[in-house]
């Protein structure tokens, strides 16, 4: 028999002594491991929604919130500006593309943004059923909007006011549903998109009055607004004196969402930390426990080892026997901290998706998840080390004529 | 079979060295080490296993010096030929009893040869007993347990260490009996390491080599 398969007896002859290690260490594993999927798939999630959007542009106010907004969906806008304050952004030859987004309604709690068809393109959006828009009041159903809500193209909805569910309906303007997007693991999946103008015009029915004056209406149709721009620069010296620029003008704020990210990053980290701390304070105590283990089998088993030095085998055999058997405890704590790791992943994603909108993957990413093992590992080796010695310089005397 | 010349050793931290008589047993025979506790039988008999080496003085085994072996060697050399009986038989509580005999192949880095543990275990009358913990045995089934393990690999000597201790009279005679029967079966050399007036007594026919108190500085 092999040291791996003697080390599987002795392990498992104290059955819940093993158990308590294999618990211990696999929390450990979990926590640490849960720690490291969650932040990479944040982290990715937030870079992918950022991916090709050098600056926002919107109403004056906190800039992580017109991020949070524009960008990724999960906050209301600061407020609103008038297009025309936006047109020489549009214009400005540093600007390679501009996109408007206008927000405020919502289909059963999924956002309805007017925009350009550049949004679509900018994410890289495919048609699943249908088209993109071609007129005001149609719409392209995000992936997951199609799924939750269960409408086709052709069907007709009325949005609500707000942007959470409970708003008033907006009865005088119905949409009616042209495509519906593929899927995309991105911010469109959750999104109604439709053309800028079917915002304007649902917004248009609902001021307008039976009384109001062609002036008035006149007004009202001009008084055109979006609440917020996305820019991408043509240049990278943009990102020194477009940001100042539009600072400096009196209604509009610029956000550089990479900047605001990493702010936001920089702020998660702290809890990520403390969590991380909680995984390492639980692998010390794991590895305590494992350590104590050993040295408790080790001297229960002093007869034991002695005589297998009697019977020849080598000091090096005994050493590896240790080891072996702090490696199996790694070994199992690590495959059932990897199917804990991946099932706590996948909820983690559903739940951000569900609760924050946030596009999270939710799959165990390997290329995240590789120093699990290597702290497991480490940790069988540091506890197994002190009995592993001690067992190697085991006096064979002991066994014969013992005092 | 075996052969010491000179035989001496010296513990670590002492001045003067244990001195043994020289012994010529031949294969196939028996030798009774006696002496009192401390006298020096657990180091005759680790020099023999090849476990410690002799400071001074040499000692042959099966015509191997065991002087002139590496750390290593010795190991390999004596998992192939010593079999040992440990006083309270040194069975493994932790391991059922077929692993208990197993365990032997482990000592030597061999695969396991189930059908010699079975054969060796029903040999000695034990074979139902392969999968109870020795805790589960009687003292006598675990004599014979142990036993079965001593001649697993055909040993060519047998060092039993002990081996009447706390045992009373009937059972005192019962396992010098079974010790001799069966190493002399297997065709192995047998060395019985005891302070047992019984032993003696029951076994006055065989050669034996008396220590003297050591009173060694």
């Amino acid at each position: 028999m092999s040291v791996a398969r003697w080390a599987w007896t002795y392990l498992w002859s104290r059955p819940l002594t093993a158990v308590l290690n294999l618990v211990l260490l696999t929390l450990g594993l979990t926590v640490f491991g849960v720690v490291l999927q969650a932040q990479a798939q944040v982290e990715r999630a937030l870079q992918r929604d950022l991916a090709g959007v050098d600056l926002v542009v919107g109403a004056k106010g906190s800039p992580m919130q017109l991020i949070m907004a524009g960008v990724f969906h999960v906050d209301v806008p600061p407020g609103n500006v008038l297009l025309d304050d936006l047109r020489w952004l549009q214009e400005h030859p540093q600007v390679e593309r501009f996109i408007p987004l206008s927000v405020g309604d919502n289909l059963a709690g999924f956002r309805i943004v007017g925009t350009t068809h550049d949004y679509l393109t900018h994410h890289g959006a495919r048609a699943a059923a249908g088209q993109w828009w071609g007129a005001p009041m149609q719409a392209v159903l995000g992936a997951d909007v199609a799924q939750a809500t269960g409408l086709l193209v052709g069907q007709t909805f009325l949005g609500a006011h707000g942007l959470g569910m409970g708003g008033p309906a907006h009865d005088e303007a119905a949409y009616t549903v042209v495509g519906v997007l593929a899927p995309c693991a991105c911010v469109l999946d959750r999104l109604v998109l439709t053309a800028t103008e079917s915002v304007w015009q649902v917004h248009d029915e609902m001021h307008a009055t039976p009384d109001m004056s062609a002036e008035d209406w006149a007004a009202l149709q001009a008084d055109r607004e979006v609440s917020m721009a996305l820019i991408r620069y043509n240049t990278p010296l943009a990102a020194i004196s477009l940001p100042r620029q539009v600072n400096a003008t009196a209604t509009l704020q610029a956000a550089a969402p990479a900047m605001e990210v990493t702010r936001l990053l920089s702020m998660l980290a702290v809890g990520t930390q403390a969590v991380q701390g909680l995984g390492v304070v639980m692998l010390l105590v794991a590895a305590l426990s494992v350590w104590v283990a050993l040295w408790q089998a080790l001297r229960e088993r002093r007869t034991d080892i002695a005589l297998m030095r009697l019977l020849g085998a080598s000091p090096t055999r005994l050493a590896a026997l240790l080891l072996a058997e702090a490696l199996w405890l790694a070994l199992l704590s690590l495959l059932l901290s990897l199917v804990l790791t991946g099932g706590l992943t996948a909820l983690i994603g559903w739940s951000l998706a569900h609760d924050v909108s946030l596009a999270v993957g939710g799959a165990l990413s390997w290329a995240v998840w590789w120093p699990v093992p290597l702290v497991a590992l480490g940790v069988a080796l540091l506890a197994a080390a002190l009995p592993a010695i001690s067992a190697y310089r085991q006096d064979v005397q002991t066994l014969l004529s013992p005092r | 079979m075996i052969d010491t010349q000179g035989l001496a050793f010296r513990f670590a931290g002492h001045s003067t060295s244990l001195r043994f008589d020289d012994v010529h047993v031949p294969a196939g025979g028996a030798l009774l080490l006696r002496g009192p506790s401390g006298s020096g039988k657990s180091t005759w008999l680790s020099l023999v296993a090849g476990l410690q080496v002799a400071s001074d003085g040499r000692v042959s085994v099966a015509g191997t010096d065991l002087g002139t072996l590496s750390g290593a060697q010795r190991d390999q050399w004596r998992s192939a030929h010593v079999g040992v009986l440990p006083q309270r038989w040194g069975l493994s509580d932790s391991l059922s009893v077929f692993d208990n005999l197993a365990l032997v192949y482990f000592a030597a880095g061999l695969s396991v040869d189930r059908r010699a543990i079975e054969r060796g275990l029903e040999a000695l009358g034990v074979g139902g007993l392969s999968k109870r913990r020795p805790a589960q045995l009687s003292g006598g089934q675990a004599q014979r347990v142990a036993l079965a393990r001593a001649l697993l690999r055909r040993p060519t000597v047998v060092l039993a260490d002990e081996p009447t201790a706390s045992l009373d009279d009937a059972a005192c005679a019962g396992v010098l009996s079974l010790l001799r029967e069966h190493t002399q079966a297997h065709g192995a050399t047998l060395v019985v390491a005891t302070h047992d007036a019984r032993a003696v007594q029951a076994w006055p026919d065989a050669p034996s080599l008396n220590l003297p108190a050591w009173g060694g500085a």
